[in-house]
């Protein structure tokens, strides 16, 4: 018998190849529309600025006034928007496959519950923050490094706990969200507490704000870390894509294909909960990203990881960034917060995609 | 010699599952491991893969000690078919070309796309390559579990019950497809199977466990219905019937 022989009419119109180009196509629509949603985001405020101004500006040329407001306000935010959707998507996709389970996420695992706890800790116990009496409710942190560094060293801490815990007792991957849960509870209790003996009410109003997410909130600097720290993650995450793609057919089957199960989930699950602490210290809580993009993602490109972790994280981008444009003009000059914003964007489009039975 | 299982035992913490099983097999053999359920027919595919490390004994594929060689060096001379498995939102070609993973450095070539056309189309699963995995029957998946693991272009094929969810039709095509790429492609293959008369029908050596223990390893004398009463505790006779050896429960 020779199987070479007799090529099929199928292969010889090269649906392989088609079926390729379709996903490298979604790819490509998607990157559209996020650079479409990057000039509407630094176009929308208060004074607008046409695409060539912007372009100009981002280069150091045109206006002194518009070079102020593009680079010192309106870039940062953007890029902010673009690294954190990208970030907290990637670290939900990532999360998702190895745990094998669509409720993985950075909320459900409780990371971000562990760096609101951060937070609480610093602005209420150690008095790093409070809230002025501008009319808007504008919060005030005296010292962002320290809520920054709370934040952060909780939910890192929360993520080696877990990690730890699921290596000490040779969790299944349900019980790793399942403790997940439980300390994500955990530090809910325990912000609560926190806030209800706090005899400072302006305290509790700067870090409930705190936890509200605010892209507007990151400096160049933290920027530049979250972006390394996201490039570097997306990086390795690609690298990996086709252990990825192994898991998702189940441990035996990856281990069977030369996979080292254990150790590519345990890098994955830190580097995937490093990001997303970053981001969150960074920026406060952003809900729903890291838990539906993802999802949706794997429902227009299927979950073939590579490219479904490119596709995840421009689709984070993308939705983070009309979310936090939407959240700035739709109320203008009030700013809605973001996180409710991508939820109230995100969840009718989910549904329907559950519906439509994609 | 193609492989050999040399003296290897495995023991969960409070109980143990294989105990000192050795035999081995040259090329173009087709061993049915048989016994009763939890016999420990599963568990001897895995520790063969390397999926569960054996605590004593080796695993030698064509003279190499398996434990010396790494995970995708490994792959590319064993190939496992679990009893189940998790699909996701993957079309059949793309299940079948994770089979390709120990050779692919960084993208796919074109002499993997080819390899899993031709596997696609010798398991008869060419109309369907494009077709989502969580929309096929579990016959149909089974196949292209099966095509995944030829994908890799093993020495040894283990498979484990790789006939359970299909019908009488599937189970005779499967099962004549292994034998025929055994004899082409010079391989052996390792079946844990419950159905004695397929056993018989189509491999050529048979490894009866009982209770973790090697009860019988040889060739078809070995499954008489001596061993058989003694294994399953059932009383049967083996008559041929246009010369095919048929297992009859009394």
């Amino acid at each position: 018998m020779n199987i070479k022989k007799n090529r099929g009419v199928l292969f010889q119109d090269n649906v392989y190849e088609h079926h390729i180009i379709r996903k490298k196509f979604i790819i490509i629509v998607l990157l559209a529309v996020t650079i479409v949603a990057f000039f509407w985001a630094i176009n929308a405020g208060a004074m607008p600025i046409k695409p060539k101004k912007v372009i100009l500006a981002i280069l150091g040329l045109g206006d002194n006034k518009s070079i102020s407001i593009i680079r010192n306000i309106r870039m940062p935010r953007v890029v902010s928007g673009i690294l954190a959707g990208a970030g907290l998507s990637i670290a939900g996709c990532i999360m998702q496959n190895n745990l094998k389970n669509p409720l993985a996420s950075p909320s459900t695992l409780g990371i971000s519950n562990a760096a609101a706890f951060g937070a609480n800790v610093a602005i209420i116990l150690l008095g790093a923050g409070t809230i002025v009496s501008t009319g808007l409710g504008e919060i005030q942190i005296f010292n962002p490094y320290i809520v920054t560094i709370c934040a952060m060293s909780f939910s890192i801490g929360s993520t080696l706990l877990i990690i730890s815990l699921s290596k000490i007792g040779r969790f299944s991957t349900q019980s790793i969200i399942l403790a997940g849960v439980a300390l994500s509870s955990l530090f809910s209790a325990g912000t609560m507490i926190i806030q209800y003996f706090s005899g400072d009410t302006t305290k509790v109003a700067a870090v409930i704000f705190w936890t509200f997410g605010d892209l507007g909130r990151a400096s160049w600097n933290e920027i530049i870390i979250m972006g390394i720290l996201i490039a570097i993650s997306i990086i390795y995450f690609i690298y990996h894509r086709w252990d990825y793609n192994a898991l998702d057919s189940g441990d035996d089957t990856a281990k069977s294909l030369g996979v080292n199960v254990e150790r590519i989930r345990l890098c994955g699950m830190f580097m995937a909960s490093v990001i997303t602490a970053v981001t969150v210290s960074f920026l406060g809580i952003i809900g729903f990203i890291g838990l539906i993009c993802p999802q949706i993602t794997k429902r227009l490109i299927g979950s073939d990881n590579r490219y479904l972790i490119p596709a995840s994280a421009i689709m984070g981008s993308f939705i983070l960034l009309i979310s936090d444009t939407l959240a700035r003009v739709l109320l203008s000059p009030q700013t809605l917060p973001v996180g409710a914003v991508t939820s109230f964007l995100g969840a009718p489009l989910f549904l329907y995609f559950l519906i439509k039975g994609m | 010699m193609t492989l050999l299982a040399d003296d290897i035992s495995f023991s969960y913490p409070k109980n143990d599952v294989i105990k000192e099983i050795t035999f081995s097999l040259e090329e173009g053999d087709y061993l049915a491991v048989l016994g009763t359920n939890g016999a420990g027919k599963s568990t001897l595919l895995k520790c063969l893969s390397k999926i569960l490390n054996p605590q004593l004994g080796k695993v030698y594929i064509n003279g190499i000690d398996s434990s010396t060689l790494k995970g995708t060096e490994l792959a590319k001379n064993i190939a496992y078919v679990p009893q189940s498995h998790d699909y996701s939102k993957k079309t059949v070609f793309d299940s079948v070309l994770l089979g390709r993973k120990p050779y692919i450095k960084w993208d796919v070539s074109q002499n993997d796309i080819e390899i899993v056309e031709d596997i696609l189309r010798l398991l008869d699963l060419e109309n369907y390559s494009m077709r989502y995995t969580n929309e096929l029957s579990g016959g149909e998946l089974q196949k292209v579990i099966i095509a995944r693991a030829l994908a890799q272009q093993p020495k040894v094929l283990l498979m484990d019950e790789p006939t359970s969810n299909l019908d009488l039709k599937n189970q005779i095509e499967v099962l004549s497809i292994i034998k025929e790429i055994i004899n082409i492609q010079k391989i052996s293959a390792v079946v844990t199977m419950h159905d004695l008369n397929l056993a018989l029908r189509f491999a050529n050596k048979f490894i009866l466990i009982k209770e973790g223990e090697l009860f019988a390893f040889g060739d078809a004398t070995v499954l008489n219905s001596e061993s058989i009463k003694s294994v399953y505790g059932v009383d049967v006779v083996i008559e041929e019937y246009l010369g095919i050896p048929v297992v009859i429960p009394i």
